[in-house]
């Protein structure tokens, strides 16, 4: 492919060639960049989706006994609200970021194993479309399509055929599996090419943090999709070939498939807020013009949150009946991440002290994830704490413990990457007005529907229910809470405008429109398919500091 | 911040809803609902701390307009002060799980006595199935519990996974097939006490409501007596009964003292003692009663009751018997 390839961003004039080359040039690329870019798209389409469905959950909601939906279409909806932000928004854009900006961040040309690459990206991509497509097919081929119903985590025996008939629950099976498959390519990959493709100078200690965030990330999923993929594989084996793993009519386990569930799923909060973790530990030292404060600590915090959290995964089934010690372990290591967690805030705001805070729509986004990441962290360690768990667990509260975490913390950092990068990536500048209306719709939005989701929870509201009684004083809580989700997708939409508008005729922001330190910003925006024309070299952690600062580099101090 | 102002709030206040978990009446809710405020009190101040420093550095060190253009001074770290913020979080952590760790133990390792009344809750798609060994009495979706002296409930799933929570009087606990659970309760105070289905069970989830009367000792015997004796079976059998008898009814529910024995569904032997219908989802009335028994899908779609097609007189019939089971 020509160099001109790479400016193919949609809106930039490349020369008469025509739209169908232009697509299969997507379609058939290599490069990370392109990859990392399909990522976030195909993301950012499925939050819409996961959105809309979200809306219809909260318009139902809105008061007792509303008929908004049926019971059955309402379960089909928090089944592909959660699978779809999790396996199809969140992940695929926590890759698409490690993507595009791990080579250029360590001064690499490429991932280490560019078809590996887009072999993942198109496992995902097509593992979405096949979940969707039960809305069609799952019901075999008659054309009565009907979505998966058993909830996000699935549990046992609800998915066994005499609970769970038709195809439903093969689709959603099927599409965790395939999606597995990419995210462990993916997850090799990034392993891979940063232990192998650093550019001389850059030792581990050297690397831009969200190079180390990603690095534990991938780590995690390798261990973690594992026996997610086994769970996976043992359900197929109990619907159509006779097993019982999971089917308690013939003497299997319920919580057996729980535990392979959560030993997944914990560390795969992890595997999305490591990222998010990145995007902060990147935009809040250039918005406040300092260095990060206490490197070493804030990767060795990095690595410990990565052992430990998978040893916390039982935290989510303090309520089936394990005994008091299988308890207690769960109590001590789930509170024991809360101190490296709180490490990496009180460094965040280190960092911030004693600079000159620059309130640019990254920094907006990073201070909010700051506040709302506090805020989840806190609501953690009274989940953690078994006995509230006993209350709090599959509680309204818990809901928005979650939505605190995967909304609050992580999906407000990357707003705040999209807009940090988006200078980079397309080398047009964003429109600061409507990304500043974005950040307040999207800000109040959040805090009307997730502070006030809280309170149903203590007061025994539980999940997962499609309507509920009058009289127990939930009413007005979940009016709010649905309030909520229109600043939200006035938020969206303000952002969706921007981005599109912007890409198409924002100003041309030039190479380092931020005045940042890390080696993405010292090639051309959109950088070339090569990256860098010659291989940097670098001596400290913020190369283009010493370049821009030769009288007081960094390296003389680190 | 808003659950810190609910729990300061309850423990002064009657309780803002009847499920509320700030307001508990039973030993375990109670030891649960101390522990809820240390946990809250500490987050609390933690709270107040970090999001006092966010504020004021976002505050102080924002970039004025007046700004010399200058970078401020390079920090790169401080071994002391990251110390200091690894230890402190780490002695909380500490006192935390110290006190969570005793009121775990206080509640799952209660001495169980032998006299204590033992009840079997069995979870079914999508009702609450009660028996009572030793004293002859089954029922459905309304536990009857006395005052003043500790109830343990083995709990025991019929299909799929459930969860038993009453926020007022215990913390939840799920009903796992295969996998029997325990639970106790030791209620302070008489009254009705709701919860519901507090795990995902299939399309009904919602309406699997609980309701827990708590009652006196010598209220709680005379109800027991009351549910151990089978239906007066009258003589020449009405015609509601020879209905019920001769549909498909007998499959799945049972009357004591007749014909019918199955298991599947709620046991009707006393069911005009309940004051609701379809686990606690409408008020036990001849007219709801009747709607229910001609479709409960109206009442309750997803449920696993079937209409049976029974024509306006039958209905009539079936529910004039069915009211008879006092």
């Amino acid at each position: 492919m020509s160099t001109t390839d790479s400016v193919a961003w949609p809106g930039t004039r490349i020369g008469a060639r025509p739209l169908a080359e232009r697509l299969h040039g997507w379609v058939t690329t290599v490069d990370h960049k392109r990859l990392g870019i399909l990522y976030v798209f195909y993301g950012f389409t499925f939050l819409l989706i996961g959105g809309v469905e979200a809306a219809v959950m909260r318009i139902q909601l809105i008061r007792p006994h509303n008929d908004f939906v049926s019971p059955q279409i309402f379960n089909q909806m928090f089944t592909m609200h959660g699978t779809t932000m999790i396996f199809f928004v969140v992940m695929p854009i926590v890759f698409g970021f490690a993507n595009y900006l791990i080579p250029l961040m360590i001064g690499a040309r490429d991932m280490a194993f560019p078809r590996v690459n887009a072999f993942s990206f198109w496992l995902t991509a097509f593992s979405g479309m096949f979940l969707y497509y039960s809305f069609v097919g799952g019901y075999g081929l008659y054309g009565l399509g009907t979505a998966p119903d058993v909830g996000w985590f699935a549990y046992a025996p609800l998915t066994a055929k005499t609970f769970s008939p038709g195809h439903s629950t093969d689709f959603w099976t099927l599409a965790l599996l395939v999606s597995g498959f990419g995210s462990i390519g993916t997850a090799v990959n990034i392993i891979a090419t940063v232990l192998s493709m650093r550019c001389p100078g850059m030792t581990l200690g050297k690397m831009p943090l969200l190079v180390w965030l990603n690095l534990v990330m991938a780590a995690l999923v390798i261990l973690a999709i594992g026996p997610l993929t086994a769970a996976q594989l043992m359900l197929l084996v109990d619907r159509y070939l006779g097993g019982h793993f999971f089917d308690t009519q013939a003497g299997g386990s319920a919580v057996m498939w729980m535990h392979f569930f959560w030993v997944f799923g914990h560390p795969e909060v992890y595997v999305l807020v490591l990222p998010a973790f990145g995007v902060a530990s990147e935009v809040i030292p250039v918005f406040s013009r300092k260095a990060i404060f206490g490197y070493p600590i804030m990767v060795a915090a990095t690595i410990a949150i990565g052992f430990i959290s998978v040893s916390v995964w039982a935290h989510h089934m303090f309520t089936v009946g394990m005994s008091a010690g299988g308890n207690l372990f769960f109590v001590l290591s789930t509170m024991a991440i809360a101190v490296p967690t709180g490490i990496k805030i009180f460094n965040w705001l280190a960092t911030m002290w004693g600079g000159k805070i620059h309130f640019k729509a990254p920094m907006l986004f990073c201070v909010a994830f700051l506040f709302q990441f506090l805020i989840a962290g806190l609501t953690g360690v009274m989940l953690g704490s078994a006995p509230f768990d006993w209350h709090l667990g599959n509680s309204y509260f818990v809901i928005a413990h979650f939505h605190y975490v995967i909304v609050g913390a992580i999906l407000f950092a990357v707003f705040a990457g999209i807009y940090y990068w988006f200078p980079k990536v397309t080398g047009k500048m964003y429109g600061e007005r409507l990304a500043k209306l974005h950040f307040w719709l999207f800000f109040i939005g959040f805090h009307l529907t997730f502070d006030f989701m809280h309170v149903p929870g203590l007061l025994g509201m539980p999940r997962r229910i499609y309507t509920y009684e009058p009289g127990r004083g939930w009413d007005a809580w979940n009016f709010v809470v649905t309030v909520g989700v229109f600043f939200q997708a006035a938020g969206i939409l303000a952002f969706a405008v921007n981005l599109i508008r912007s890409s198409l005729r924002g100003r041309p922001a030039g190479s380092d429109p931020w005045d940042a330190w890390t080696l993405e910003w010292s090639t051309a925006s959109p950088p070339p398919e090569y990256n860098y024309a010659s291989i940097p070299v670098v001596k400290s952690r913020r190369p283009l500091w010493d370049l821009k600062h030769p009288e007081d580099p960094d390296w003389k101090y680190e | 911040m808003i659950s810190i102002g609910a729990a300061l709030g309850q423990a002064t206040r009657p309780a803002l809803s009847p499920t509320d978990i700030f307001a508990p009446v039973s030993t375990p809710a109670e030891s649960i609902f101390d522990l809820s405020l240390l946990v809250l009190a500490v987050a609390g101040f933690i709270f107040i701390i970090v999001s006092g420093l966010l504020t004021y550095s976002i505050l102080k060190f924002r970039k004025r307009s007046n700004d010399d253009g200058r970078e401020p001074a390079q920090v790169y770290g401080s071994s002391q002060v990251e110390l200091a913020w690894t230890i402190t979080p780490v002695i909380i952590v500490l006192v935390l799980f110290l006190a969570t760790a005793r009121v775990i133990f206080s509640v799952q390792g209660a001495p169980h006595p032998k006299n204590a009344l033992q009840v079997t809750v069995v979870g079914h798609q999508f009702w609450w199935e009660y028996r009572y060994p030793g004293l002859q009495v089954v029922t459905a979706n309304e536990l009857h519990v006395p005052v003043g002296e500790p109830t343990f409930l083995d709990l025991l799933s019929a299909d799929t996974d459930h969860s038993f929570w009453v926020p007022r009087l215990a913390g939840k606990t799920d009903l796992i097939p295969n996998h029997p659970n325990k639970m106790w309760i030791e209620p302070r105070q008489t009254g009705v006490f709701l919860g519901q289905c507090a795990q995902y069970c299939g399309t009904q989830h919602a309406k699997m409501l609980l309701r827990v009367y708590v009652e006196s000792r010598p209220d709680f015997d005379r109800w027991v007596r009351q549910q151990a004796v089978a239906a007066q079976a009258d003589d020449p059998p009405s015609e509601g009964r020879r209905l019920f008898e001769h549909t498909a009814c007998i499959n799945c529910h049972t009357v004591q003292g007749t014909a019918a024995n199955g298991r599947f569904g709620p046991d009707l032997t006393h069911l005009m003692s309940r004051e609701t219908l379809g686990s606690g989802i409408a008020q036990n009335t001849p007219e709801n009663l009747r709607r229910w028994i001609r479709r409960p899908d109206d009442l309750k779609p997803g449920s696993l009751m079937p209409p049976m097609g029974l024509t306006d007189q039958q209905l009539d019939a079936v529910t004039t018997y069915l009211t008879s089971l006092r």
